[in-house]
């Protein structure tokens, strides 16, 4: 077979990781926010907080239940599809997962079968503490595997012998070069991602003319966060690129399709890159606009791709497409988030139709933000795996391309039945509302599903129908 | 060097510990899986799924610590061994994650909660007859050249290694039901009680063949066991092994509701113990030794830091939510 099994372990990889990330961007928040919502509760009193916290948590739980089986798929196919990967990193980066087992998967799963299960078993006090500990972990376990990946991005505090890293100062690789700013920048991702999903799911209640009060609350709250979030993403990822910009020069000039460096560079608005040329075909930029942004310094020159072999250069065309993505959709919500701020002070946020019509159609817009950052800032580590340290061609499995190739298909075909059956079960949740105390009171030893009361929707749809 | 000998030998521990926690703990909630066609309607299988509901995601955590903590302190076994049994690996975690999302899916479920009753059950025993196949690739030892692996794809489909994944879909079996002995009444209960003792005999019977066959089939392990003066020490295992079986067996009759799963643990537990004393101290047999894949000392040292005072962190809420949940789960209480 003429396939290359380093391009089908990749593509593997590539899939089950954006397949993956989705629920974490998602749960990050969505933890919080019922954390945050079950504090509010138990400060106010209020009702519709409890209401709101079961309703989310109800889709929690089907967004946890995907995170953490595609999850654990992850935690093996490091050794499966790159066992030389792990040979040479083992020493340095499995002790960064292993904590993440340890200070935050157990918390958060351990911890989630109360959130889900206990609240008719422990006082209000030990379900917030639940909520928390849940909200917690998932923290916990951004940091852990953010630092993994940015130890990979910016390699330090190792050394090298015979191939094999070996660790000098943990302190070093854990808050390695890129590390800070990755982290913010991720976390803020998921907050904001979470805020948008809330904000289009009030809104359509308020379109539709359901829920009112619990709508009106989930709009306001996400607006809040998306206005003052939304900007300081802006900020952080402009200080993250100017780390890049200091440690991956290659990738920087990859995501702005910059190829000559000898000259300022322009801020490409759109443009396609033709790696065999090195061009750009049909540009429109800004001259002088990513010099500005980047040295700040019209003049100012960062390196081109030109200034490395073609070997180690990454593809252009998915950093330099998915990092224009991104920061579109960065702009929209910024946008989207002073808006509702100008709406909401004006006192117009709950009837001003076309952004509740805008909002309830973007909620989406923050799993491909994320899914489109990750994709700049791993193609744009291509060639290699850890930079400057390992290729990722020699990082792969001594595994034939057959057995990844059936592998991946078997992947793509569970993933694909898990993820429409998600997405169809959630969309009936939603569809289903906050509903008086949703979760029903079991009398005795049965925990109660987060489920139940979408499955009573679906029979009064039933029987309606 | 007194660091590097005692290091691997401490991690081997911790990692045989969270292994054995993953195999009793997700055992008995994969073994719920395998016994599910057995259930005769919607609100028995409903009663089932309620006993394992809050505990399901904690017990496959120590999968996933598996994983991690051999990659940890043993990267090179994990870079042998994941290619060696690639297959049956990504058929596992398949098979976990359609049973994973079954937990979830199939309450909401209308037309199709048929399929994900399926899901749950094909994926509970497909996942622990991979882990059986894995388990038995393992014992028989994996072809490693040059510290890689350097045999085909599939090298793991051997008469022997099929044998011990039904063994341990047989014993998965056996610790669901007397898992549903303990937490749950009526029907439920009484036909795992009936199911338990020939899922008993199922599991002496696997045991049986894999203590003729490893010994007969590999001299290593008939070295280890029957030469002067192991087979001293060692004649204890086999007798507890008889003890837990026959305990298992009486209870089971006599109507105990705990001891029946007690039981079940130390058959488990037992089984587990001689397979460790065939191998040890081989990760990787029969060639690679626990310090021949050892990571760095201080890569193994920094992890044991946080795993000492985490892991009894751990245990500690991981007793507290099943004293939570404790009591039995009846028929028809929840998903309504």
């Amino acid at each position: 077979m003429d396939v290359d099994p380093v391009m089908l372990a990749r593509l593997q990889f590539a899939f089950t990781i954006i397949f993956h990330i989705i629920f974490p961007s998602f749960t990050i928040g969505l933890s919080a926010y019922i954390a945050t919502l079950s504090a509010l509760r138990l400060m106010t009193g209020a009702e519709r907080f409890q209401r709101l916290a079961a309703f989310w948590t109800k889709i929690f739980a089907v967004s946890f239940a995907m995170g953490v089986v595609s999850g654990v798929v992850l935690s093996y196919q490091l050794g499966t599809n790159w066992s030389r990967y792990s040979l040479a990193f083992g020493n340095v980066l499995g002790p960064l997962l292993g904590y993440e087992v340890l200070a935050a998967f157990f918390l958060e799963a351990t911890f989630l079968g109360v959130l889900l299960f206990g609240a008719q078993r422990v006082p209000p006090w030990l379900h917030l503490v639940a909520a928390v500990a849940v909200a917690t972990g998932t923290l916990i376990s951004a940091f852990w595997i953010l630092a993994a990946n940015s130890w990979m991005q910016t390699p330090a505090g190792h050394e090298m012998r015979d191939g094999i890293a070996y660790p000098l100062d943990w302190l070093a690789i854990i808050f390695n070069p890129s590390f800070p700013y990755r982290l913010l920048h991720m976390v803020t991702a998921a907050y904001l991602t979470t805020a948008t999903v809330v904000l289009g799911v009030g809104a359509r209640y308020l379109l539709a003319d359901t829920f009112v009060e619990d709508a009106r609350t989930m709009v306001r709250m996400a607006v809040g966060l998306i206005a003052v979030m939304a900007p300081l993403q802006l900020l952080i990822g402009d200080q993250h690129g100017l780390n890049t910009l200091a440690h991956q020069p290659i990738k920087i000039a990859a995501m702005e399709a910059h190829w000559d460096g000898s000259k300022p560079g322009g801020l490409v608005l759109f443009a396609w890159p033709d790696e065999k040329a090195e061009m750009n075909r049909f540009e429109i930029s800004i001259p002088h606009g990513a010099s500005l942004v980047l040295t700040h310094d019209l003049n100012g020159l960062f390196p081109g791709l030109t200034s490395v072999p073609p070997a180690d250069r990454p593809p252009v065309l998915p950093p330099f497409l998915a990092f224009r993505a991104m920061v579109g959709i960065g702009l929209v919500m910024i946008g989207g988030g002073l808006g509702g701020a100008v709406l909401w002070w004006r006192r117009k946020l709950f009837t001003a139709r076309w952004y509740l019509w805008l909002a309830a159609r973007g909620w989406w817009l923050g799993f491909v933000a994320v899914i489109a950052g990750w994709i700049v800032t791993e193609t744009g580590r291509q060639p290699w795996v850890a930079t400057h340290i390992l290729r990722t061609a020699d990082a792969t499995s001594p595994v034939p391309a057959g057995s990844i190739a059936a592998s991946l298909a078997l992947f793509v075909l569970v993933y694909g039945i898990v993820f429409s059956m998600g997405i169809y079960y959630i969309n009936r949740l939603i569809v289903n509302g906050p509903r008086g105390s949703a979760i029903a009171a079991p009398d005795a030893g049965m925990p109660s599903r987060p489920l139940s009361s979408v499955e009573q929707t679906g029979r009064e749809f039933f029987r309606a129908g | 060097m007194q660091m590097e000998w005692y290091l691997p030998v401490i991690w081997a521990a911790v990692i045989g510990i969270a292994v054995a926690m993953y195999v009793i703990l997700d055992g008995f909630d994969l073994g719920i899986g395998i016994l599910f066609p057995f259930a005769r309607s919607e609100r028995e299988r409903d009663q089932m799924i309620g006993s394992i509901a809050p505990f399901w995601d904690g017990n496959e955590t120590w999968l996933v610590l598996g994983g991690a903590g051999l990659l940890v302190a043993f990267p090179r076994a994990y870079a042998v061994l994941m290619p060696a049994v690639y297959l049956p690996v990504i058929v596992m975690l398949l098979a976990l994650v359609l049973r994973g999302v079954a937990f979830e899916f199939r309450s909401v479920a209308r037309t199709s909660k048929a399929w994900w009753n399926v899901a749950f059950a094909a994926g509970s025993a497909l996942a622990g007859l991979c882990q059986g196949i894995v388990l038995g690739t393992l014992i028989v030892g994996i072809k490693v050249v040059d510290g890689a692996y350097a045999g085909g794809p599939f090298d793991w489909a051997t008469p022997f290694s099929c044998l011990c994944g039904l063994g341990v879909v047989s014993g998965y079996g056996l610790l669901g039901a007397t898992w549903l002995v303990v937490k749950t009444d009526g029907a439920v209960a009484e036909r795992a009680r009936r199911h338990a003792t020939p899922l008993l005999l199922a599991v002496l019977g696997f045991m049986a063949v894999v203590s003729v066959w490893t010994p007969l089939a590999v001299p290593r392990i008939a070295a280890r066991w029957f030469s002067l003066p192991n087979i001293l020490f060692l004649w204890p295992v086999p007798l507890a092994t008889a003890l837990a079986a026959y305990g298992a067996w009486h209870w089971l009759r006599s109507g105990r509701e705990l001891l029946p799963f007690v039981a079940a643990i130390a058959l488990f537990g037992l089984g587990y113990l001689g397979l460790v004393i065939s191998s040890f101290p081989y990760l990787v047999p029969p060639s690679l030794t626990i310090w021949q894949t050892a990571a760095a000392p201080p890569s193994q040292i920094f992890m044991l830091m946080g795993t000492l005072v985490l892991l009894p962190v751990i245990l500690g809420y991981v007793v507290f939510v099943y004293w939570l949940f404790r009591g039995k789960v009846r028929e028809g209480e929840g998903y309504h």
